[in-house]
């Protein structure tokens, strides 16, 4: 149990998925203008990622390896992710219109968010057991969140802010992102 | 077609103006090597990916293009990666699992979706390289700036083959004055920004002189 919390809190603070990793940083940029915004995608990436590294996790050990083919783990995978983002999609059109217009428009985006390709690889690649790949796919995703709502925040005032010409717009932002990359190196000892 | 090629390195530098491909070109740009290597891998999955984006563009139904197009990127990609893997061992352990994420670098879904689909097989070509030598130089600049300055040098070694060193120096009087802070996450980000900002520079200079 506690191998899984330091699992959970080392992927949430100590290995951000964004100030360390430098994964989905066009959501990042992208979605970052307004903290309603970045809470929506947020929970969006977390049940995406969940959901297909379940998947991926599934047909890799059931399907791949009894069958010696890994080598087809990257087709697979992308194909697994961007059929389910479809799925999804079509789903909660279907069931629940409120959802769709909270979560609707970040949906496609997240095939493109290589942060759940890394999270389905990196399951396979630490060769974890189900429990490990539950707890880090859901707490990855949370670590993506956790920055990207601060991050929001942060940004919201930004706008407001005098900031020199040429840095206006995405240049700042990304200063402002290595400053946060700088406060989240702290973690580093606490795991 | 060479204003097209030529587009690719400022004025439209798929990383610095349109910013694409930034995970990788944030994350590997620690070393002058990692960055050769890297822009190498996507240049060639670039221009092979638009070359049978293009070949099949009239017998892929609009419907479906955009899996059609993951699975070519994607097949193209375990070559690649494959081949790195066997041949150059030290650059597949730095790029480490950026290689594999070269298939959601959106640079190569976004030249298959928006000039491969609609153009013939040469120009694609040309348009592939130029876009990949774009990155390639934007990943140059960003390594170059944070290698120095965290080692008061530079240093390229063939990746075939680790122990051959093609050139190295370091400047010794620079030494104790090292930031290691620029091969850290903070570095990545500071860097980039300012490329990001001397870039928009540039590119409002260029739309001002082609305003006159």
């Amino acid at each position: 149990m506690m191998e899984l919390f330091a699992l959970a809190l080392g992927a949430v603070l100590v290995n951000n998925v964004v100030l360390s990793k430098f994964l989905g940083i066009c959501p990042f940029l992208g979605v970052s203008k307004s903290s309603k915004n970045a809470i929506g995608m947020g929970l969006a990436v977390i049940f995406v990622i969940f959901g297909a590294s379940l998947i991926t996790y599934a047909l890799y050990y059931l399907v791949l390896e009894p069958l010696g083919i890994e080598y087809m783990q990257l087709i697979t995978f992308i194909l697994v992710i961007a059929t389910f983002v479809q799925f999804i999609e079509m789903f909660i059109k279907k069931y629940s219109a409120s959802l769709y217009k909270a979560l609707g428009i970040y949906l496609p985006l997240i095939t493109t968010n290589c942060v759940v390709l890394f999270v389905a690889q990196d399951n396979i690649t630490q060769g974890y057991n189900l429990a490990e790949t539950i707890v880090n796919s859901i707490a990855v995703p949370a670590g993506f969140m956790l920055v990207l709502y601060l991050f929001s925040c942060l940004r919201e005032r930004l706008d407001s802010a005098d900031t020199p010409k040429a840095f206006k717009g995405n240049p700042i932002a990304l200063v402002t992102a290595g400053l946060m990359a700088l406060a989240f190196s702290a973690f580093a000892g606490i795991v | 077609m060479w204003q097209n090629f030529k587009n690719g390195f400022i004025k439209e530098n798929p990383v610095f103006g349109l910013y694409l491909g930034m995970c990788s070109s944030l994350a590997i740009s620690t070393s002058l090597n990692n960055a050769i290597g890297m822009g190498a891998c996507v240049t060639l999955v670039l221009i092979a990916s638009n070359v049978i984006v293009s070949a099949i563009r009239k017998i892929t139904p609009d419907e479906i293009r955009i899996p059609v197009y993951i699975v070519v990127i994607a097949s193209l990609v375990t070559i690649v990666e494959m081949v790195v893997h066997a041949f150059m061992p030290d650059l597949y352990t730095s790029l480490g699992v950026f290689l594999g994420l070269i298939v959601v670098n959106c640079i190569i879904l976004g030249r298959a979706e928006a000039f491969a689909s609609k153009n013939g097989v040469v120009s694609s070509a040309i348009d592939g390289l130029g876009m990949g030598l774009g990155y390639t130089f934007a990943l140059l600049l960003i390594s170059v700036v944070r290698e120095f300055l965290t080692t008061a040098g530079l240093s390229f070694v063939n990746p075939f083959d680790p122990t051959q060193v093609i050139f190295s120096f370091t400047i010794e009087a620079l030494e104790p004055y090292t930031i290691s802070l620029f091969s850290a996450s903070v570095g990545a980000f500071l860097t980039f920004a300012c490329f990001a900002a001397l870039f928009a520079v540039l590119r409002e200079r260029s739309n001002k002189k082609e305003a006159k």
